[in-house]
């Protein structure tokens, strides 16, 4: 009984992570219907730039305070410069440009770090623990991991309902040109929202580096569990997402303590099954 | 004094002409209908001035500057405001979120969400329901308040009877008739001929992308009105 | 005014290609007996990126589904090659062909899942799908598990022998695909494939039966990855999940196609032909060619959306493999116009 919640514990913790490496990936969809097959890689870029910045200030939780304003930048930019282009019906433009963009990251990250992987120095954060009873204990970071998601969810939750710009998405998600009616500029919008994704994907990757090494080549399999995690949970809802990256946390928990082979495919194989019982998603807002 | 005018207006569709030549002018503080049948190029016309089109730069001038070409956005912010055709509500907002992002581009001006619900007082019980569950002519009011928060000098409304019973057609438009005493001038695009001549100062009549017909409503008759209509 | 129109498809160049197509075929059939072996591996191996590139072309620039999974099929025609050969003992020539067949017929459940999903999602699922494959695959040691194992079919056969049959049928496989796109395209069907891609209620509404139509280009596109994938591993003589199910297959083949041109069988050839004289010329470089191709494919896309051979094609109206109709009017009406 124990261990089941052991594994059940650990499972959403581990879908804490999972959630937050969703969000912005369910924001950016939500906004303006895109797909960045880059999503995992931007993560682990960040992970590394968090890295490199740890060293220089000897505080990770410093290098995240440098680093939130270069990602809010780096996403507004990108966003503005190259992939405002790729927005449109066809979903080919922005798949390709985004693949591409992945290929160069993941390159770029294995010319300047090499194919060691890296993690960054919490402090001993990463090792500790708080025992609940005995045989049962969770750490401390995926505990606070899973407290940034559940803050992350409700923050972006309350913009997009409460706030101008979080109507301003909505209303753009709707219907672009009645948009453009009003006077909103589709071009800064958008950017806006993938420079908030970017704050987002800055916590993703300075936590996930700080819980386990990372490596030039870790983006596609980060890609995959965030968007398990958005379609299980269903489009259009952060706090959705946050329950699909729950469940997929702990689906991939338990088939890990069935046979570590099979853990992640556990995941993928539930999510395919989900999709062909409820393809719109636990939480589906209507699109 | 004009408020708006175009001057030999053309526009294309691609390689495709739609219109040629449109003379069109409105003065400050009365109400204009156009009217014609459907692909007259009513439309197109509110299009070009509302920026959804290309216009060369002086073919369209409003309040004495020339528009033609500007962005949507940029148009908006000097005073133009359209209530699209088939309202264009956002679904998921709610009808006071929409009338609030009306006000995205903050005018100066008396027009707020009281001011419209003081226009429209059945929509301040409605204000938190989803856009999509109004009916046909709470979704119009939504639409007109919501080009209204914008504080336009012009207000442009395309097809406001479209699918709506004629007693809330005659209730909608009572509350135009309102809104331009307060001191907004406006277009009124119509198919209904009757409902427009009764309500503007000013009719032109398109067809095949030609202004076939103008004057002062009070002064033309619906014979000449239909010959110009139908093109006969 | 009831004359007949006149329907030509062939255009003076495409006639000049069909003609040096078949010499440049008949050429190559001649290497076993004269070229280099290392050169004859190169073919191989481009002929399998050819044929997948052929495949991810008709499934997303002709019927709309772009797809960043098509490697599952690849890696599931390589191991359907392996069972056959090492396990159920059939001649690894032969097991070439029934390892496609044995593709399709796993692609038609796959096409089940793969549906539920749409646009750039429908991309990223088939991912996922591919995933599902190669960890499986991965996890049975019958197969080699994670670390792969040979074609150990091959053993008994000579090398000049071996050599020679792998490489014709290679040729064979690129021949047969260039071919069945191209036939296809310029059938019934491609022309409602067209059609879908231009408009999918258009379509609809003329009769076109879209998810069937649909459905037939993926199954189609997943024979051939499949056979793209025996191919390549009977040349290999070693086959790992990773190398079978890798996503480079699909990187490689977005290259090639968004590079050439998407939705002409021109693009492909001359995407292939790029991608390698690109390998040839700097693949040395390592992490640095792969960036550069990425960001070649990213400009490319924002610059000229219809590839370098889209781009030629426009200027100078060449069609090498014509698949659009002409309608010439008959000689009466042309006269009475002018």
């Amino acid at each position: 009984m124990l261990s089941f919640l052991d594994t059940l514990a650990q499972g959403v913790l581990l879908g804490g992570l999972y959630a937050l490496f969703a969000l912005g990936q369910s924001l950016l969809f939500g906004v303006m219907r895109l797909t960045n097959t880059a999503h995992g890689d931007f993560i682990i870029l960040s992970a590394f730039v968090a890295w490199s910045l740890a060293v220089m200030t000897g505080s990770p939780w410093l290098a995240l305070i440098v680093l939130l304003p270069l990602a809010f930048a780096g996403g507004y930019l990108l966003q503005r410069l190259v992939l405002n282009g790729t927005i449109g019906k066809d979903p080919m433009r922005s798949l390709v440009v985004t693949f591409g963009l992945a290929i160069v990251i993941q390159n770029v990250l294995q010319q300047i770090y090499t194919a060691d992987p890296r993690s960054i120095d919490s402090g001993g954060l990463n090792t500790a623990t708080f025992q609940l009873a005995e045989g049962f204990s969770i750490g401390a970071l995926p505990l606070l991991i899973f407290a940034a998601a559940l803050a992350l969810t409700a923050g972006l939750q309350l913009l997009f309902d409460r706030t101008d710009l979080g109507r301003a998405f909505r209303a753009v998600s709707d219907d672009r040109e009645a948009a453009e009616l009003m006077g909103l500029d589709h071009r800064h919008v958008y950017a806006l929202a993938t420079g908030i994704a970017f704050l987002v994907v800055a916590f993703a990757g300075t936590l996930h580096g700080m819980k386990t090494t990372v490596s030039a080549t870790d983006g596609p399999s980060l890609l995959l569990y965030a968007f398990e995690a958005v379609i299980i949970g269903g489009m259009g809802s952060f706090y959705g997402t946050l329950v699909g990256g729950m469940l997929l946390g702990v689906t991939q928990d338990i088939g890990f303590r069935i046979d570590p082979g099979w853990g992640i495919w556990t995941g993928h194989v539930v999510f395919l099954a989900a999709l062909l019982l409820r393809p719109s998603g636990l939480f589906p807002r209507t699109r | 004094m004009d408020l708006l005018s175009t001057r030999k207006l053309d526009a294309y569709y691609g390689d495709s002409q739609v219109l040629f030549g449109v003379d069109f002018e409105i003065e400050r503080g009365e109400i204009a209908a156009l009217v014609g049948a459907n692909g007259a190029g009513k439309s197109t016309l509110l299009k070009t001035v509302c920026g959804l089109l290309r216009a060369p730069r002086e073919a369209v001038r409003f309040a004495g500057e020339p528009i033609g070409g500007l962005a949507p956005g940029r148009i908006v912010r000097r005073g133009i405001a359209l209530v699209p055709e088939g309202r264009r509500l956002f679904p998921s907002l709610s009808a006071e979120e929409n009338l609030m992002m009306g006000g995205y581009v903050k005018r100066a001006g008396p027009w707020k969400l009281d001011s419209v619900y003081r226009l429209f007082p059945r929509l301040q019980q409605r204000r938190a329901h989803p856009a999509a569950s109004l009916s046909g002519g709470e979704q119009q009011m939504v639409a007109i308040g919501r080009a209204l928060m914008s504080n336009p000098l012009l207000l442009i409304c395309d097809e406001l009877s479209l699918g709506l019973a004629p007693v809330v057609v005659k209730e909608i438009y009572q509350a135009l008739e309102q809104v331009c005493r307060d001191g907004v001038t406006a277009v009124i695009v119509e198919q209904d001929v009757a409902v427009a001549q009764r309500v503007s100062r000013r009719l032109y009549c398109m067809q095949e992308g030609r202004i076939t017909l103008h004057g002062l409503s009070s002064e033309l008759t619906r014979e000449r009105i239909s010959r110009a209509y139908f093109g006969v | 005014m009831t004359a007949a129109f006149t329907v030509l498809r062939a255009t003076r160049a495409s006639r000049i290609g069909a003609v040096a197509a078949a010499v440049l075929v008949l050429w190559l059939s001649t290497f076993p007996w004269w070229a280099d072996p290392g050169w004859m591996r190169e073919f191989e191996e481009m002929s399998c990126y050819l044929i997948f590139a052929l495949m991810w072309n008709l499934l997303a620039g002709y019927g709309g589904m772009v797809s960043i999974g098509q490697q599952a099929f690849v890696g599931l025609g390589g191991y359907a090659l392996l069972v056959l050969g090492n396990h159920l003992h059939v001649n690894p020539f032969l097991a070439v062909p029934l390892a496609m067949l044995a593709t399709l017929a796993l692609a038609v459940p796959v096409s089940f899942i793969a549906f539920r999903l749409q646009g750039g999602y429908f991309a990223i699922g088939t991912w996922v799908i591919a995933e599902v494959f190669r960890i499986s695959i991965a996890n049975i040691s019958a197969v080699g598990g994670g670390s792969g194992t040979s074609l150990t079919a091959l053993r008994g056969i000579s090398r000049s022998t071996r050599e020679a049959a792998t490489f014709w049928l290679c040729l064979a496989g690129a021949t047969a695909a260039v071919a069945a796109v191209y036939g296809f395209l310029r059938s019934r069907e491609g022309l409602a494939l067209l059609a879908l891609r231009d408009s999918e209620t258009a379509a609809e509404s003329q009769g076109v039966d879209v998810t069937r139509t649909k459905r037939a280009v993926y199954l189609i596109a997943a024979a051939g990855a499949g056979l793209a994938g025996a191919l390549y591993f009977l040349g290999n003589l070693r086959i790992s999940p990773d190398a079978a199910f890798t996503v480079n297959w699909s990187a490689f083949a977005i290259f090639i196609v968004v590079v050439g041109g998407v939705g002409t069988l021109e693009g492909t050839l001359v995407g292939v032909a790029l991608f390698y004289l690109l390998n040839k010329l700097f693949s040395d470089y390592g992490t640095w060619y792969l960036v550069g191709l990425g960001l070649l494919a990213v400009v490319v896309t924002l610059k000229f959306p219809a590839g370098l051979w889209g781009f030629v094609s426009r200027r100078f109206d060449l069609h090498f493999f014509p698949v659009h109709r002409r309608l010439i009017p008959p000689e009466r009406d042309r006269a009475c116009a002018t």
